[in-house]
C-alpha cells in the first residue's frame, strides 16, 4: 500500500465507523471497535514507517507525521481501541446498576460521538498545518461535550459545561497564538507547519514568539489542565463514563500538552528569549505540586484519577524544562506511557463504580474481596500510574530524576521529587483503603447487589495491561528506536 | 515588506476597530440577553468590514473569503443555529445575571485594555511594514480578554458563549492584519469550526434548561471538592 495513503486512511475508518453506528444503532458498538482495531493497525504501520524510513509527508503537505507525532499516534490508536472494546460491556453493565435513577444516557449518541472525538484526537499528529492542528483540538471539546453529559443529569451537564466553557476559553486564546505563528512563520518564507516553525524561529521577532507561547501556555494550558486553568477536569472525570474518561485523560488532555512541547525547541532557537525551560518548569511545578496535595484530600476515586493525570501533565512540563538529556527516556517516554497506563486506571475504576453503585472512597472497602479482578486491577494501576517499578512509568520518571540530579538542577528535581513522593502515598494510600479496607460499616445499598463485571470490560483491561507492565522492563527495538528519534525532536537545533 | 498604504485606509480601519470595541463592551455589559446577541452580531460585521477594508489597501484576495466567510458564519449561520438551539432563552428578552455588576465590569475591561496593549507593545515595532497591525493585534488582545472576562463574570450559558464567540472575533480581528495567507483548507475549516461550536454548545444549553429549567450555569455548583 501507497504509505501516503495512511494518514488519511486513519482519519477515514473513524469517520466510517461514526456513520456506521449512525445508520446502525444495534450493531454501532460492534462498527466502533471494528473501526478502532483497524485505526490501530493503520496506526502501528504508520509509525513503524516512521521509524523505519524517516517521515511521511502525504496529499500535498495537508499531513505530516513524524517521530514524535507517530509517538503520540500509538497510544491515541492504543486507547480508542481499548476504550471502544471496553465500553460494549461497561455502558450496558452502568445502566442496570443505574436503572433505579431517573437519568437516561445518551446510549445511542455514544458511539458516533465517541468515533468522531478519537477522529479529531487522531488529526492533531496528523494534520500538518498549525491552524488545522487548532482546530482539531478546539473540536475534541466540541465532540466529546455531550459524551462528559452522557448520563443527562444536572451534574453531568455541569462538568459538561464548566469542561466546554474553560477548554473553549484556553483554545480561543490560543488561537491568536497559532495566527501570530502563522505570520511568523510566513514572514520567514516558511510554511506554517513544524518544521516550518522550526526554520523560521531564530529569525522570528522574539517579543513575537514569546507572546505567540505565552497565549499557547494558557490557552492550551487550559485544556491539558496545567494548574489554576485545570478546574474542569476533576469534574468532567467525576461524571463521565470511564470509556470516555480513558480518553479523556490519556489521550486528549496531551493533545494539548503535544502541541506544548512542539513549541518549545522554536523557543530555545530564537536567540532573544532567554531560558525558555523556565516557563515550563515553573508552570511544571505548579502544576505537579498543587495535584499532589489535592490527592491528599480528594473523596472520589475517579477525582483521584484525575488529579494525578493533572500531576503526570506537569510532570511533563518540567521534564522538557529540565532538559535534553531527559527527553528520550523522560519527556515523550512519560507521554507515551501516560495514555495506556492512565486509561487502565479508568478501566479498572469503573468497574469498582458499578459494583459499588458509588464512587465515593469512604463508602468503597474491600474491593478485592468482591471482586479480585476489579480490585487487583485498580490497586496494579494506582501503582502503576503513581510510578512504581517494575512499570512502564517508574522508567521514566526515575529518568527524569535522575538526570535532573546528574545535570546538577537540584532546586526543581527536589521539588519535583517530593511532590512525586507525596502524590506516590496519597494514591497508594487511597488504593489500599478501596481495595483491603475491611467491607465493614458500610451503608447496605453499597454493600449490596453483584453485577456481573463484563468480559469486553474486561478483555480491555488485560489488552491494557501488556504495555503499562511489558514496556516497564523490555522496549522493542523499532518503538526504542521511535522514542529516542522523537526525543531528538524536542532538543534544541544545532 | 508590503507596500504602504492610503492614510484614508488606515483612518477607515480605525474608526471600524472603534466600533468593533464599542460593540465588544456591549457584549459584556448588555442587560439583556437578545441585545448582547445583536451586539456580537455587530461585531461580526465591522470584523467583517475590517477584512473587506484590508483586502482593498492590500489587495488580498484571501482577505475577500475571510470577509464571506464571517459574514456567513457569524452573521447568519450562529443567530439562526442559536435561534434553533436555545430560541426561548435568546430571544425570550431574559435577563442575563452576573457576578459583577456593570461599572465594576466596564472597569476591569479599561483595565483588560491596557494589559492589552502593553502585552503587544513590544511586538508592534518588530512588525515592519505591517500598516495595520497597529490597530487590529492590539485591539484583538484586547477583544480576547473582555471575551474571557464576559465568560468568567456572567452567569447565563448563552451571555457566557456569546462571550466564547468575541473572543473568536478578537483572535480573527488581531490577525487579519498580519496574516492574509490562511491555506483555504484552514479557511473553510475555520468556517465550519464556528457553526459547530455554536451549534454543540446551543445543545448542550438546551439540555440544561430542559433538566434545570433554567439557563443559569451560574446555579450549578454541585460538583466540587469537599
Amino acid at each position: 500500500m501507497n504509505v501516503e495513503w495512511l494518514p488519511a486512511l486513519i482519519l477515514l475508518v473513524p469517520l466510517s465507523g461514526a456513520l456506521l453506528a449512525l445508520l446502525n444503532r444495534r450493531a454501532a458498538p460492534y462498527f466502533s471497535v471494528f473501526a478502532a482495531f483497524i485505526t490501530l493497525i493503520l496506526g502501528i504501520s504508520a509509525a513503524w514507517h516512521v521509524e523505519a524510513h524517516g517521515p511521511i509527508h502525504a496529499s500535498d503537505g495537508l499531513f505530516a507525521l513524524d517521530a514524535l507525532g507517530a509517538l503520540y499516534l500509538l497510544p491515541v490508536c492504543f486507547v480508542y481501541f481499548t476504550s471502544s472494546l471496553y465500553a460494549i460491556g461497561y455502558l450496558w453493565a452502568r445502566q442496570q446498576e443505574q436503572a433505579k435513577d431517573e437519568a437516561e444516557p445518551r446510549y445511542r449518541q455514544y458511539f458516533p460521538l465517541m468515533n468522531v472525538f478519537a477522529l479529531v484526537i487522531l488529526a492533531v499528529p496528523l494534520v500538518a498545518n498549525l491552524a488545522l492542528m487548532w482546530i482539531a483540538i478546539e473540536l475534541t471539546t466540541v465532540f466529546s461535550a455531550f459524551l462528559v453529559a452522557y448520563e443527562d443529569r444536572a451534574e453531568a451537564l455541569e462538568a459538561a459545561w464548566k469542561y466546554v466553557a474553560l477548554t473553549s476559553m484556553g483554545a480561543m486564546i490560543a488561537l491568536l497564538g497559532v495566527l501570530m505563528l502563522y505570520y511568523g512563520t510566513h514572514a520567514a518564507g516558511q510554511a506554517p507547519t513544524w518544521d516550518g516553525l522550526l526554520c523560521a524561529a531564530p529569525h522570528m521577532s522574539a517579543p513575537l514568539l514569546l507572546l505567540a507561547f505565552v497565549l499557547w501556555l494558557i490557552g492550551f494550558g487550559a485544556k491539558t489542565g496545567l494548574v489554576p486553568m485545570h478546574t474542569w477536569l476533576p469534574d468532567a472525570h467525576s461524571q463521565a463514563p470511564a470509556s470516555v474518561c480513558a480518553v479523556l485523560s490519556g489521550v486528549e488532555t496531551s493533545a494539548a500538552l503535544y502541541m506544548l512541547l512542539r513549541i518549545y525547541p522554536a523557543l530555545a532557537a530564537n536567540p532573544g528569549i532567554h531560558d525558555p525551560a523556565a516557563w515550563y518548569m515553573t508552570a511544571g511545578l505548579i502544576t505537579v505540586g498543587s495535584a499532589a496535595f489535592m490527592l491528599l484530600q480528594v473523596h472520589d476515586f475517579k477525582r483521584m484519577f484525575a488529579y494525578s493525570t493533572i500531576e503526570h501533565m506537569g510532570i511533563i512540563l518540567t521534564a522538557c524544562g529540565i532538559g535534553a538529556a531527559v527527553h528520550e527516556q523522560g519527556t515523550v517516554y512519560q507521554l507515551f506511557a501516560h495514555g495506556f497506563t492512565k486509561s487502565f486506571c479508568f478501566f479498572a475504576a469503573g468497574l469498582a463504580g458499578i459494583i459499588f453503585g458509588t464512587q465515593e472512597i469512604a463508602k468503597v472497602r474491600g474491593l478485592i474481596s468482591r471482586s479480585p479482578a476489579a480490585g487487583w486491577a485498580l490497586v496494579l494501576g494506582t501503582l502503576a500510574i503513581a510510578g512504581a517499578p517494575p512499570f512502564a512509568l517508574f522508567l521514566s520518571e526515575f529518568e527524569i530524576l535522575y538526570t535532573g540530579y546528574s545535570s546538577g538542577q537540584y532546586l526543581p528535581t527536589g521539588l519535583l521529587t517530593a511532590f512525586i513522593v507525596i502524590a506516590f502515598i496519597a494514591l497508594a494510600y487511597q488504593a489500599t483503603r478501596i481495595a483491603f479496607g475491611a467491607p465493614d460499616n458500610i451503608p447496605e445499598q453499597h454493600t449490596a447487589p453483584t453485577i456481573k463485571i463484563p468480559r469486553s470490560s474486561l478483555a480491555a483491561m488485560a489488552i491494557a495491561f501488556i504495555p503499562m507492565f511489558v514496556f516497564g522492563f523490555y522496549l522493542p527495538a523499532p518503538l526504542l528506536h521511535l522514542v529516542h528519534e522523537a526525543a531528538l525532536m524536542l532538543e534544541v537545533p544545532a | 515588506m508590503m507596500a504602504p498604504v492610503s492614510s484614508i485606509m488606515l483612518s477607515i480601519d480605525g474608526s471600524i476597530a472603534a466600533l468593533f470595541v464599542v460593540f465588544g463592551l456591549g457584549v459584556m455589559v448588555s442587560r439583556q440577553m437578545l441585545a448582547s446577541l445583536r451586539f456580537f452580531m455587530w461585531q461580526a460585521s465591522a470584523l467583517t468590514a475590517s477584512a473587506l477594508a484590508l483586502a482593498y489597501a492590500l489587495q488580498a484576495v484571501n482577505l475577500l473569503w475571510v470577509a464571506l466567510i464571517t459574514f456567513t458564519t457569524k452573521v447568519i449561520a450562529v443567530p439562526l443555529v442559536l435561534r434553533w438551539a436555545a430560541g426561548e432563552e435568546v430571544y425570550g428578552r431574559r435577563e442575563v445575571d452576573q457576578a459583577m455588576g456593570i461599572p465594576a465590569s466596564v472597569l476591569v475591561a479599561a483595565m483588560l485594555a491596557l494589559v492589552g496593549w502593553f502585552a503587544v507593545a513590544p511586538v508592534l515595532p518588530t512588525l515592519h511594514g505591517v500598516p495595520f497591525a497597529a490597530i487590529n493585534l492590539p485591539t484583538g488582545l484586547i477583544m480576547v480578554l473582555w471575551g474571557a472576562f464576559t465568560v468568567a463574570v456572567r452567569r447565563e450559558s448563552v451571555a457566557q458563549l456569546m462571550g466564547l464567540l468575541i473572543m473568536e472575533n478578537g483572535a480573527f480581528f488581531g490577525s487579519i492584519a498580519i496574516v492574509h495567507n490562511l491555506t483555504v483548507i484552514a479557511e473553510i475549516a475555520a468556517a465550519v469550526d464556528v457553526p459547530i461550536v455554536a451549534l454543540v454548545i446551543g445543545l448542550l444549553i438546551r439540555s440544561i434548561r430542559r433538566i434545570t429549567g433554567s439557563t443559569r450555569v451560574g446555579t450549578l455548583d454541585k460538583l466540587h471538592e469537599r
